[in-house]
């Protein structure tokens, strides 16, 4: 019962964590239809960002995860402007060549910048420790992680259904030439959800530190788990995203914890068996 | 009069497509002096490095056959090493667990382990397209690799696959400790599948190949099947991958869990396209170029070469998307164009 437990728990914030990170993928994916291969780069840079200002400056939690977010996305925005404008509507193999080129050179660049060394985030105070729940206690950084997860799908749900923005995107998506008739600034709209995508990586890295370390190769390491989840839930879709992560998640955790020895067998199958019976992903749309 | 112009038409189309055909015939001819030349140029100035020139060997047979699939029918894959995997293990299982010695047998089980793993590989990722199919072929690549692991019993684990022992070759040549035979091995294998491959994409099914890639509906509606098309393109694809995935557990007698990697897929991926896709002379000269600098340059410092690796890519990408082969083409067509010399 107590494995079950600490299973579902564990199983649950590992699938919050991988969901704030790769919520923004699939939203440049279905928006933008960039394959963005480079996405966990830019959650490495989060990681590193805020285990700078929370190690070495000492700057308190808080504060380390609001610098991650915005150094990160101020370090996106010239790549954008260089490079990703550059292979929107390009087929899928000069998408996922780029950004494979530009994981390869934050790789590169993080190694030669920040050593390559494991780098740990300090929890604030109040995330150590663990809650008591009266019949159980579960490490606080976990709820806190679930709780992130939570608002995050709660906020972009709101965004994206509620504000004048999020019509705007979906108009976009829906069709980008009519919206841009229509007087929908379109590059404005990419370049906005491309910031929140980017700062949502930066966002997830920091909070999933726990989960997953920060280190040069967390770029490469963990992309193929990032494009695995969009791809299973649907590109672009928040409720398809949201599933996959739990779904894939709780079969990651339950198997690492019952047979550690087969390593990441059952993730991998369980992810052909999926996209076999659902190959458009567990919510996408017919195009 | 009617007939007379019918008659000669069809007697020029006939000339055309002989004189067609002669040209395709030279070019093939350059294509195996190309790869001689270049076989025996290698020989002569590393005689100290055959391993590494074997290497390569086996690395541009695993570039042709990514090629066959992504270049020609435009089936973008990242998983293009579990087929590879698939050859060497099974040639060297042969040999480690079987007692079957034989560098030919060998590298038969090795051509055949290939093709079923392409068959199989191309029945899952036909399953999906676009960004699921990507997916999907990661997947299958860390599945192969994860069950090799599993399978040590079998397969060595992440020690590896030792205990392989070669017979001489036709009885009569020795695989020596400086891989001479190894090398010549290698290069006789390179050509029969270089030609063979030239045969393969000149034939109908190879035009029909090409076709799927531009327009799959109407290749379609034109009454093929794209679909089982491509299944055969795969299992090709797969024989060709294991022919060089044998080659290469014949040359080095180790097979290490590296060969059914994800990285090797990747790398693969990246020579193709820095050669440039859609032809074999492009796979060829990728691959070449590619080691080579990578020998060079990832001895200093694996970080560095990574950060090379990447900006050459994105400057491919941007530059030069047809890759060094393509572009060096459109520049000697633009020349001769520009000289006013027109092709006979």
């Amino acid at each position: 019962m107590q494995t079950v437990f600490s299973i579902a728990v564990d199983a649950l914030a590992y699938g919050m964590v991988l969901f704030v990170i790769s919520i923004g993928l699939s939203v440049t994916m279905g928006l933008m239809r960039v394959v963005n291969l480079a996405h966990g780069g830019f959650a490495m840079i989060g990681g590193y960002i805020a285990s700078y200002v929370a190690r070495d400056l000492a700057l308190g939690y808080g504060l380390a995860l609001i610098a991650a977010v915005v150094f990160t996305i101020l370090i996106a925005i010239p790549i954008e402007r260089l490079l990703y404008r550059r292979i929107y509507g390009q087929p899928e193999l000069t998408q996922v060549l780029m950004t494979i080129g530009i994981t390869f050179c934050i790789i590169g660049i993080a190694n030669f910048v920040m050593g390559p060394t494991l780098k740990t985030i300090p929890l604030a105070p109040s995330l150590q420790g663990s809650a008591d729940l009266g019949f159980r206690t579960i490490p606080v950084h976990r709820l806190f992680a679930i709780a992130c997860g939570l608002a995050v799908a709660l906020g972009l749900w709101y965004a994206i259904e509620k504000t004048n923005f999020g019509i705007k995107l979906r108009a976009s998506v829906d069709n980008a030439a009519m919206a841009a008739a229509l007087g929908v600034r379109t590059e404005i709209v990419y370049a906005v959800s491309f910031a929140a995508a980017v700062g949502l990586a930066a966002f997830g890295g920091v909070v999933g530190s726990e989960f997953l370390p920060v280190e040069p190769y967390y770029a490469l390491r963990y992309m193929v788990t990032f494009l695995v989840v969009v791809s299973v839930g649907g590109a672009g879709s928040i409720p398809g995203a949201l599933a996959a992560c739990l779904l894939l998640g709780a079969i990651d955790t339950t198997g690492r914890y019952l047979m550690p020895e087969f390593g990441e067998f059952f993730f991998y199958l369980a992810v052909i068996a999926i996209i076999c019976v659902f190959p458009r992903g567990l919510a996408g749309r017919a195009k | 009069m009617t007939e007379k112009t019918n008659s000669t038409s069809t007697a020029s189309a006939e000339t055309s497509r002989t004189r067609l055909r002669a040209g395709f015939i030279r070019r093939d001819l350059y294509g195996v002096a190309a790869i001689v030349i270049v076989a025996a140029a290698g020989y002569v100035l590393f005689p100290d490095n055959l391993a590494l020139l074997t290497r390569i060997i086996a690395i541009a047979l695993l570039v042709l056959s990514l090629d066959l699939v992504t270049g020609y029918c435009g089936v973008a894959t990242l998983g293009q090493a579990a087929l590879f995997g698939s050859g060497a293990y099974a040639a060297g299982i042969l040999s480690a667990h079987y007692g079957i010695n034989d560098p030919l047998l060998m590298t038969l089980g090795g051509v055949f382990a290939g093709a079923v793993a392409g068959l199989v590989c191309g029945i899952v990722m036909l399953r999906a397209h676009g960004l699921p199919q990507l997916v999907l072929s990661i997947a299958l690549v860390y599945l192969f690799h994860e069950f090799a692991n599993k399978a040590s019993s079998w397969t060595g684990g992440s020690d590896g696959l030792s205990g392989i022992v070669l017979d001489p070759l036709f009885g009569l040549y020795e695989f020596d400790l400086f891989g001479h035979t190894a090398y010549f091995f290698g290069v006789v294998l390179l050509l029969i599948v270089f030609a063979l491959l030239r045969i393969v994409v000149r034939s109908p099914f190879g035009m029909l190949c090409r076709g799927i890639k531009e327009d799959p509906v109407r290749i379609r509606a034109l009454g093929a099947s794209p679909h089982k098309a491509l299944i055969k393109i795969y299992i090709i694809s797969g024989a060709v991958a294991g022919t060089g995935g044998a080659l290469s557990a014949i040359s080095t007698q180790v097979v290490a869990l590296d060969a059914l990697s994800f990285t090797q897929s990747a790398e693969a991926l990246v020579m193709l396209v820095l050669g440039g896709t859609g032809s074999l002379f492009g796979a060829l000269v990728g691959t070449v170029i590619f080691m080579l600098f990578e020998d060079f340059v990832s001895a200093a410092n694996p970080f560095h070469w990574l950060t090379m690796v990447g900006a050459l890519l994105i400057a491919v990408v941007l530059f030069a998307p047809k890759g060094i082969f393509g572009t060096v083409q459109d520049l000697l067509s633009a020349r001769r164009n520009r000289t006013g010399e027109t092709r006979p």
